[in-house]
């Protein structure tokens, strides 16, 4: 639906706090605003981002239209093992966006 | 040249009849318009221009120097036309400024005595702000973003990259100097490469979601310069975070860009000076009162120009020269007990994306709310939609804006 952009590092030692940073290209329309004939803009955000390590939850959040429009989100994650990182996005229209990245862990 | 120092004590009596006294710190399009307005209106003032450079480098334009299209001597403007104004030069750097004095002190330790100061320093780059990118980094990724050495080491680099190289320029975030400067940069540097080494590309990473003309400059690079130059902007990932001068390497929060040529312009703050006298605040630019320019946190100092917060207006050649009119003529006013009228500030910036490919933005600015406003409705950009004959047109109206500018800056 959008196009994102993930860093996680692609190599870590086992244990080591790592920066896991997701971004978002979306509008994140309110739904409270008009457009130039007076309708209303429906509202269209991003409601829930996931993110999974090795195939398991590590982090979630959901997004209120308060959100900025292209949602950034940074948090860390403890290496402990080699696998895969993937990212969920899911919008009002139940549309997802997903992205991944692989981490080696030494 | 600095005897008029010495009688920087006389008493208050003595001096309310002598002929008032401007000191104006800096010698580019702000302070130097600004000097021969004074003079022109009011030949009775007494005014000295702070300028340790015997003459001044041009930022307008100099982008066509570093494509190779323009040479460097034509950017260079002496002081000889404001001296046979009756304006004394002093080519001395001002160090500090001792505002319950009144006075500024020059590198010799020579003080001034003013009755209204006005500081245009321009710009100072911040070398703080992106990690690694310090004074030492500028020889290796140049900015260029002051007219002088540095547009000719951009241009001596490009010259030496091999065809099929990756040219990347860092565009800060606002406020800045010359907004639509970095994208000028970008069609101009296209420009060169399309002639020379059509197999390299261009990466502009910015620090912002959206850029001055931007429409304009994306139509154009479609039509000219095809595939050659990819623009990532805030939400992309185009905000530099960190740079490896050794390496040509820029960081962004996602990912290494590595370059034969990196042009960082890094974000910037008011020169030196401006904090020096006080009239900086945390932003690093310099509040001001919009009708009078004078400096809201220090009395009889006024700043123009890049320097100043000047709401709505950008920071640009055109902006420094209608503000220094504006700013003579309020000092003129302060000065002989008048009431300061409210001004109207016109800015036009042209850029090039070719030699005959020229586009403009306009507007017109007044004092509202404390700030120097947009007047709605009155200024406007180039249409979408031109044939080449207006585009050429305009690039060459941007060139007789040059001849004029400078003309009555520097006679």
């Amino acid at each position: 639906m959008t196009r994102s952009l993930v860093s996680v590092p692609p190599t870590a030692r086992r244990g080591e706090i790592v920066d896991i940073r997701a971004m978002i290209a979306h509008p994140m329309e309110t739904g409270y605003r008009m457009g130039p004939n007076g309708a209303e803009i429906p509202r269209h955000i991003i409601t829930r981002l996931v993110c999974t390590y090795g195939g398991a939850e590590v982090f979630s959040a959901e997004f209120f239209p308060a959100v900025s429009a292209n949602p950034f989100v940074a948090f860390s994650l403890i290496a402990a093992e080699s696998g895969t990182v993937a990212f969920e996005w899911t919008d009002d229209e139940g549309q997802t966006e997903t992205a991944s990245a692989e981490i080696v862990v030494s | 040249m600095a005897a008029g120092a010495g009688v920087a004590l006389a008493s208050p009596a003595v001096r309310a009849q002598a002929a008032p006294r401007v000191v104006v710190i800096g010698g580019g399009f702000g302070g130097a318009s600004l000097a021969r307005a004074l003079k022109r209106e009011d030949p009775g003032i007494a005014v000295a221009l702070i300028e340790p450079s015997g003459h001044y480098t041009a930022c307008p334009l100099s982008n066509a120097v570093i494509a190779g299209m323009r040479e460097m001597k034509a950017q260079h403007f002496g002081y000889a036309g404001i001296e046979d104004d009756g304006i004394v030069h002093i080519q001395q750097k001002a160090v500090r400024v001792e505002p319950d004095q009144r006075r500024v002190v020059l590198a010799d330790e020579v003080r001034l005595s003013y009755d209204r100061l006005v500081v245009a320093p321009g710009i100072d780059l911040n070398f703080e702000a992106i990690p690694g990118y310090d004074e030492a980094a500028t020889q290796l990724m140049p900015h260029a973003w002051k007219a002088g050495e540095q547009t000719l080491l951009l241009r001596r680099q490009l010259e030496a990259m091999e065809d099929g190289g990756l040219v990347v320029i860092s565009a800060p975030a606002n406020p800045f100097r010359c907004p639509p400067g970095p994208y000028e940069r970008a069609s101009l540097i296209a420009h060169y490469l399309k002639t020379h080494k059509p197999r390299s590309k261009i990466l502009i990473l910015d620090a912002k979601d959206a850029f001055s003309k931007q429409r304009l400059f994306e139509a154009g690079w479609g039509a000219l310069y095809p595939g050659m130059i990819e623009w990532v902007g805030l939400s992309f990932g185009g905000a530099v975070t960190g740079v490896d001068a050794g390496t040509r390497t820029l960081r962004t929060e996602f990912g290494e860009h590595r370059a034969a040529v990196a042009n960082i312009i890094p974000p910037q703050r008011a020169g030196a000076i401006a904090a020096l006298a006080g009239v900086a605040d945390r932003t690093g630019w310099c509040p001001i009162d919009p009708v009078t320019f004078e400096s809201r946190l220090v009395p009889d100092i006024h700043v123009i120009g890049d320097a100043a917060i000047g709401g709505a207006m950008p920071k640009s050649a055109f902006t420094a020269n209608a503000q220094a009119k504006a700013c003579a003529s309020a000092v003129i006013a302060l000065l002989r007990g008048r009431d300061p009228g409210e001004p109207k500030l016109i800015n036009t910036c042209y850029s090039l994306l070719a030699p005959d490919y020229g586009i403009s933005i306009a507007g017109v600015y007044t004092p509202q709310n404390g700030l120097l406003a947009e007047v709605d409705g009155a200024g406007g950009t180039s249409p979408l939609d031109a044939p080449a004959a207006v585009r050429a047109e305009e690039a060459a109206y941007g060139e007789a804006w040059f001849e004029t500018i400078t003309t009555e800056a520097f006679g």
